[in-house]
This record gives C-alpha cells, structure tokens and sequence, in this order.
C-alpha cells in the first residue's frame, strides 16, 4: 500500500477530491452506457417481437375476429 | 457477387460470432480494468513531482487513448462503407459513435480536474486540449449528422465523408505536445522507446488502457447487435432470434 491508512486513501494528501471526482465520474459515465445500451438490445427484441404479433394478426384474420367475437353486447337496463 | 456475398452473409455471422465473444470481453475487461484502477489507486507510488493528483492518469490515459483509436477504427469503417458499401462497416460507425463521445469527454474531463492541482488551471486553449474538444465536437457531428438523415444509405455515405475529413484531427492530437511546447505533458507511452515511468506505475497504467479496451470491445458488440436486429428485422434469422429467443 501507498497509504498508511484509510482515512489518509481519501484525503490524498489533499488531492482526494480531484482524484475521487474523476474516478465517480468515470464509473457513472461507463455504467450508465454500459446498462443504457443493455436497455436498447432489450428494447429492439421486444420492438421486433411486437412486430411480428402485429404482422401474425394480420395474416391471419379470422383469428383477429375470433378475439373480437368475444366482445358480445350486452342490453342494460338504462332505468 | 461481392456485394451478394456481403448482404446475406455478414450481419447474421458477426451477430453469432458476437453473441460468443461478449461474455469473455466483459469478464476480461472488468477484471483487467479494475485491476489496474486499485493497482493504480492503492498500490502505485505518488509522483515526486505531481503527488497523488498523478493518480488521475489510470482512467485519463485509457479514455483518451481509446478516444482516439475509437476514431481511427471508424475512419477505416468508413472507408470500408464507402469502397465496398458493406453494411457491417456502417453498422459499426453509428453503434461506436456515442461510445467515443463519452470517452471523449471523459479524458477531457479527467484532464481538467487533474489541471487544477497540477497547473493550477481547469482549462487551457493549448494545442493538445483544443484538438481534443474538436474530437468531441467531431464525435457529436457525426451523431447528430446520422439522426438527421432518414435513409439509411445516404446517412452512411454522408456520415462516412464526415468522419473521413475529421480524420485530420487524429495526427494533430498525436503530436500536438510535440509540436507545440505547452502545459499537458509528453505522452507516458511510445512504441520506439521504454516508458520514462518506473514499472509500478506503467504496468497498472497498461492494465487500464487494455482492460477498457476490451470493455469498449464488448459496448462495440453489444450495440451493433442492437443495430442488426433493428435493420434486418424482416429477415428470417432474426425472427427465428427474437421468437425463439437463442437463433
């Protein structure tokens, strides 16, 4: 270790706060990209997935129709 | 024939081979890097002449080092886009560029804080910082540039041009601290001599410049995966991909 103790790690020989708000900003910035880009291929499976479902609906209407058919109308008394 | 071959062939490949190679780039990368940061933090001597504010060159050094090769990599994509118009080469430009810009101004804002103890400065206009920033203004061009063109071909050549004239700033910044005898100092690293630090300090140093190289290797992969599956979402391995989940 280049330091006696943990207290002394911080300070840095009062250079503690450029060399610690270097480093938080280096792990903010990389883990942010890191989880925001993990976000987007998640993002562009389920976009794709969506699409494809829209596309099965439409290939095939009767089974659109079999899901609107379970709309029945029901009379209720307006009094 | 070629441009058949490129079509059909590469995205779908590329897409397995970096389904493969992501978990060993991330695991390597972390571990390399991480090393090298509590090497660097903890275990490394101070500088004689800087003190413990030197510490900072463990993530300013790989930042602006990748900053730079980030950029060389796109102008060969670009060539690449523009010669043999492969979609892969173009994939990569657009997936890499936000990369670059936060590396980017990582280093620069690395620099900064470790200016203020070291020169007593946050900012000076000296010939390695202004190229530097022009990097960064490079990097956000080339972004904004690629949002603003709805085609995507017409959007790969324009952005392709656009990071092919920014090349010119890559050689400026290299021998900027040569050329011009400022405040930021030589580089740490040259290929044709020893690095003028004792061991203890270039070793985690080289650590770190690997260890976010391959990180950078994993976000490069990630990201243009996320860009494949958006541009070829009408072709058959992708569906299979995405409904059945492992293609």
């Amino acid at each position: 270790m280049a330091f006696d103790s943990f207290s002394a790690f911080m300070v840095m020989e009062g250079h503690g706060p450029y060399v610690w708000s270097c480093y938080a900003a280096f792990f903010l910035l990389m883990i942010g990209l890191m989880v925001w880009s993990l976000r987007r291929r998640k993002a562009a499976i389920e976009a794709c997935r969506r699409g494809y479902e829209l596309q099965a609906d439409r290939q095939d209407p009767q089974a659109a129709s079999a899901s609107a058919a379970s709309f029945t109308r029901v009379k209720v008394s307006q009094d | 024939m070629w441009q058949f071959f490129h079509k059909l062939g590469s995205p779908k490949w590329f897409f397995g081979i970096a389904a493969r190679l992501m978990p060993w780039l991330l695991a390597g990368g972390i571990l390399l890097l991480m090393a090298g940061i509590v090497w660097g933090l903890a275990f490394a001597p101070k500088d004689y002449l800087q003190g413990n504010s030197y510490r900072i060159i463990f993530i300013h050094v790989p930042t602006a080092f990748l900053a730079q090769s980030v950029y060389v990599m796109m102008a060969v994509a670009a060539v690449v886009t523009l010669v043999w118009r492969m979609k892969l080469a173009d994939v990569f430009v657009k997936s890499v560029a936000p990369v670059g810009l936060v590396l980017t101004f990582l280093s620069l804002f690395t620099g900064a804080v470790w200016g203020k103890p070291t020169w007593g400065t946050w900012w000076v206009w000296d010939a390695r910082l202004t190229s530097m920033l022009i990097l960064l203004f490079l990097y956000g061009g080339v972004i904004a540039l690629d949002r603003a063109i709805n085609d995507e071909k017409s959007a790969a050549r324009a952005v392709s041009v656009l990071v092919l004239v920014g090349v010119v700033n890559i050689p400026i910044i290299q021998y900027s601290v040569e050329w011009w005898n400022t405040l930021h100092q030589p580089s740490t690293f040259k290929l044709t001599e020893k690095p003028s630090m004792p061991a203890e300090m270039w070793v985690p140093l080289l650590l770190s410049v690997l260890g976010l190289y391959l990180l950078f290797g994993w976000l490069a992969c990630l990201r243009m995966q996320t860009e494949i599956l958006l541009r070829e979402q009408r072709t058959r391995w992708v569906k299979d991909y995405v409904l059945v989940g492992r293609g």
